[in-house]
């Protein structure tokens, strides 16, 4: 067996979470490649979460979802009943007597572990480092690794729980070496342990950092709260300017103020948080701002689903705002182009004075995997204010429809923005003949025209199969999982391409779809976003019958993938 | 005579007689007198006849949306210190579209200078109630009358414990102007409420019922006395003119964040620490 899919259920305030952040570190540690990504109901207790741990044997590469479970750790009486739909003859599930009637579950293979009966022996209040204990037994994690985790975890909570919780952790470690061989052998990579372990949320901050922002003003709101944590975390070091707004207008407000003052700032939101941002974002169209904005997409309309994911707000990141404007749209699809794409952002909206979006959802801000330290390459911040004199023209006509972009308090300049339509100095102008006109052909047809030639960071190409009359396509969260399904068919005929940018439409689009006899689409959303999309920027038509469009909140799992392409050719 | 802060003076788009005009020369003369320059300065403005008063004052300017002039100051300022940024906007700029920045920048002390141009009506859309407009007024929308009560914005500021807190009436420029001076020195949030009369759709609150309405604080008023103050503030008919409340004891918004806690320096000064940052990516090993 390559992998393994384990999974932990318990209720919020049970320390699911706990068990993650220790396992996916531990299993990292130890030398396995790891995936972890959860699903979690918007309470602060109760309900029932459940976190899905995915182990790579050898040089295997785990980094997307999958429906199977391998290994089920119920810590709740609720807890199987959550996750029925999943278990399936391949997976063992670890009961605990004192919490779940065995006999209720007589046609499932369970293996029975006290861990009630050791929590309350131990006199703690939650089992999850028992449970952590046990895995690690599971999967010969060293004792020492665990307790320099909890160590971190649990001094500050002084000497007396620090030990009963080494206690709960030596009892689940012997336990569960004893359950070894209720999974296959795992092979560890030495390089594994030197690589980083990042999720989605944390990665948008880093790649913000190392994009030279330091400025952020948001309100939080789930799922992208973790971006302003994370930047607020770490405001200290890199001098952040951290700002909790009063709304997501004032937010974006103060995210243009900044960039207009020569700092570099994120918005950072989810769709119902940026539906009060349309207004701020036709702001910066029109005084041609630099803008940066995160948008991590849960299911909508209204409140919907708030801790659940989906690709559903690509119609409002492209088409929000009164009047016209331009704008770029990244949705990456893995850490790595997370990383990438947020520094590009950066210098990008900088550079032609537009807002740059980038679109991620629950699935990919609260997955974790390993990478390379390597492969977290800089791109490097490049400014692009300039010194001004004192005949400084904010909106001087030029060539490629970009003024070079002047700062309060760096040169003679004046720097004059307005809101209103303006003339070259950004005065307020009703002149419809003269200067209406021009300044449309500058922010339109010019600065178009210079969006169009710049490249794609990440250059379009088709994966998988060398040989491919079919063709995959998706965008943004939806790629590691067709990636894998599409290893997994491993169909010379078969291959997969994802969009990390999908506005505008990368220029070879149409070149490299219309060379496939079959084009097939999958998106988390219900009206196919995305594929009306490619109908009216890149003239590709794809029928109803080859689409596969999920907007139920749930992640988009490597099993479903397989089935729809199985299905379709 | 000329002044360093007049800007493009022949485009101007008031009505004649309007209080704008007395205002945004007192300003100038108040940034004048104050040393200041306009390369330092920046304007800040929401949309409204008041707004425009920043087209006209020589400086750096953001002239952004209706109620949001606010945050953009307060982004302003976080983000480089060095500068002055002023606010002119309306009463329905400040304290209707953009109600909710108004208390949120006070809470923060914000370090900016917020002059509202009140005159108790929307100018620019041309007659209707604003959220100073006196109740029962008429106006083309509220036909039978205003209802609600009239917001008293001296009293909301004392009551977040602004920074300091003032009334003017721009009939009275001297006065004025020694508020605006103290107003723009003050390191903190600053309001000045300033009567300024409509001429075109407020035949109601005119120069001469300012005149007869107002009536500047006694010389032994003390402002920084928080409980006084709202005294002062619940006044209104007359209405006391002066700073009302102050209490500089507070420290500025940007100087309270930790972006400023080692670097003084405006944040476009700065470079990323790459040290830092490969510091925090190395980090990321051990979860």
């Amino acid at each position: 067996m390559e992998d393994l899919s384990l999974v932990i259920v318990g209720q919020a305030g049970q320390g699911v979470q706990t068990v993650e952040q220790f396992m996916v570190g531990l299993l990292k540690g130890t030398g396995y490649n790891v995936f972890a990504t959860k699903e979690y109901m918007s309470r602060v207790r109760g309900g029932m979460n459940s976190t899905e741990l995915r182990v790579g044997s050898g040089e295997k590469k785990v980094r997307a979802y999958v429906e199977r479970i391998d290994l089920l750790i119920p810590l709740h009486k609720n807890a199987i009943e959550h996750v029925k739909h999943r278990i399936s003859d391949s997976t063992t599930i670890l009961l605990d007597p004192e919490l779940i009637d065995e006999s209720k579950y007589t046609q499932y293979k369970c293996v029975t572990v006290p861990f009630t009966k050791i929590q309350k022996e131990i006199g703690l209040k939650f089992v999850n480092v028992y449970a952590v204990g046990v895995l690690s037994g599971i999967f010969k994690i060293p004792h020492k690794s665990g307790k320099i985790f909890i160590k971190e975890r649990f001094s500050k909570k002084g000497d007396a729980i620090l030990k009963k919780n080494f206690e709960a952790f030596e009892k689940g470690h012997s336990i569960g070496e004893n359950l070894k061989d209720l999974v296959p052998e795992m092979k560890k990579d030495p390089q594994v342990v030197n690589e980083i372990l990042l999720d989605g949320n944390q990665t948008v901050g880093l790649g913000a950092i190392a994009g030279g922002c330091n400025f952020i003003s948001a309100y939080p709101m789930s799922p992208s709260t973790g971006t302003l944590t994370f930047l607020a975390h770490h405001s200290k070091e890199f001098g952040i300017l951290v700002d909790q707004a009063e709304d997501e207008i004032a937010a974006i407000n103060k995210a243009i103020a900044a960039w207009f003052t020569g700092a570099r700032a994120i918005a950072s939101t989810s769709g119902g948080g940026f539906d009060l941002m349309c207004e701020g974002l036709s702001l910066a169209g029109i005084i041609e701002s630099p803008l940066v904005i995160h948008i991590a997409q849960r299911p909508g309309p209204g409140t919907g689903l708030p801790t659940r994911t989906s690709q559903e707000d690509l119609n409002l990141a492209l088409y929000a705002g009164h009047g016209e404007f331009h704008r770029i749209i990244f949705a990456p699809g893995s850490i790595e182009q997370v990383f990438h794409l947020t520094q590009i952002a950066f210098n990008i909206a900088d550079k032609i004075q537009i807002p740059v979006f980038i679109l991620t959802d629950q699935y990919l801000v609260d997955s974790y995997y390993n990478v390379k330290a390597d492969d977290m390459k800089l791109v490097g911040v490049e400014h692009a204010f300039v010194e001004t004199d004192s005949d400084y023209k904010r909106y001087e006509y030029t060539a490629n429809g970009i003024t070079p972009r002047g700062i309060p308090g760096l040169g003679t300049g004046l720097i004059r923005v307005d809101s209103d339509e303006h003339d070259e100095w950004g005065h307020i102008t009703e002149d419809m003949r003269g200067v209406r006109d021009k300044m449309t052909d500058k922010r339109i047809h010019k600065k178009g025209k210079t969006i169009s030639e710049h490249p794609t960071p990440i250059p379009l190409e088709p994966f998988g199969g060398h040989d491919a009359e079919t063709l995959v396509i998706c965008w943004g969260s939806s790629y590691l999982a067709v990636k894998e399904a599409i290893e997994e068919i491993n169909d010379p005929k078969i291959a997969g391409i994802h969009f990390s940018q999908v506005f505008p439409l990368p220029k070879e689009s149409n070149s490299i779809l219309t060379k496939a006899k079959k084009l097939l689409l999958i998106e988390g959303n219900a009206t196919g976003q995305f594929t009306n999309m490619l109908k009216l920027y890149g003239n590709i038509e794809i029928p109803n019958e080859n689409l596969y469009l999920k907007s139920n909140g749930e992640p988009l799992s490597v099993e479903e993938v397989k089935k729809f392409i199985g299905g379709a050719i | 005579m000329t002044n360093s802060f007049e800007y493009n003076m022949e485009a101007v788009a008031w009505c004649p007689g309007c209080g704008n005009f007395a205002l945004s020369r007192i300003l100038r003369e108040a940034l004048e007198e104050l040393g200041k320059k306009p390369e330092e300065m920046v304007f800040v403005s929401g949309i409204g006849q008041a707004a425009k008063t920043a087209q006209y004052m020589k400086g750096h300017m953001f002239n952004g949306l209706h109620g949001r002039a606010l945050p953009v100051a307060m982004a302003i300022k976080a983000s480089n210190p060095e500068l002055t940024v002023i606010v002119d906007s309306g009463d329905g700029c400040t304290f209707g579209e953009g109600g909710n920045h108004f208390n949120q920048q006070i809470l923060r002390n914000s370090d900016i200078t917020v002059i509202s141009h009140d005159n108790q009506i929307y100018g620019l859309t041309k007659g209707q109630a604003s959220p100073t407009s006196e109740k029962g007024m008429k106006t083309p929308v509220q036909v039978y009358g205003v209802t609600n009560e009239p917001i008293n914005p001296i009293a909301a500021a004392v009551a977040l414990d602004a920074s300091f807190v003032a009334r003017a009436f721009v009939g009275d420029m001297e006065n004025t102007k020694k508020i605006f001076k103290q107003a723009i020195s003050n390191k903190g949030f600053s309001l000045v409420d300033t009567f300024s009369p409509c001429v075109s759709f407020n035949k109601l609150n005119t120069f001469k019922w300012y005149k007869e309405h107002t009536y500047a604080l006694e010389e032994n008023y003390d402002p920084l006395n928080r409980k006084e103050a709202f005294g002062k503030a619940l006044e209104t008919d007359p209405f006391p003119l002066g700073i009302i409340y102050r209490n500089s004891s507070k420290k500025p918004f940007w100087e309270m964040n930790i972006a400023y806690e080692k670097d003084k320096r405006p944040l476009f000064k700065r470079k990323l620490d790459l040290n830092a940052l490969k510091k925090l990516i190395e980090s990321k090993k051990i979860h």
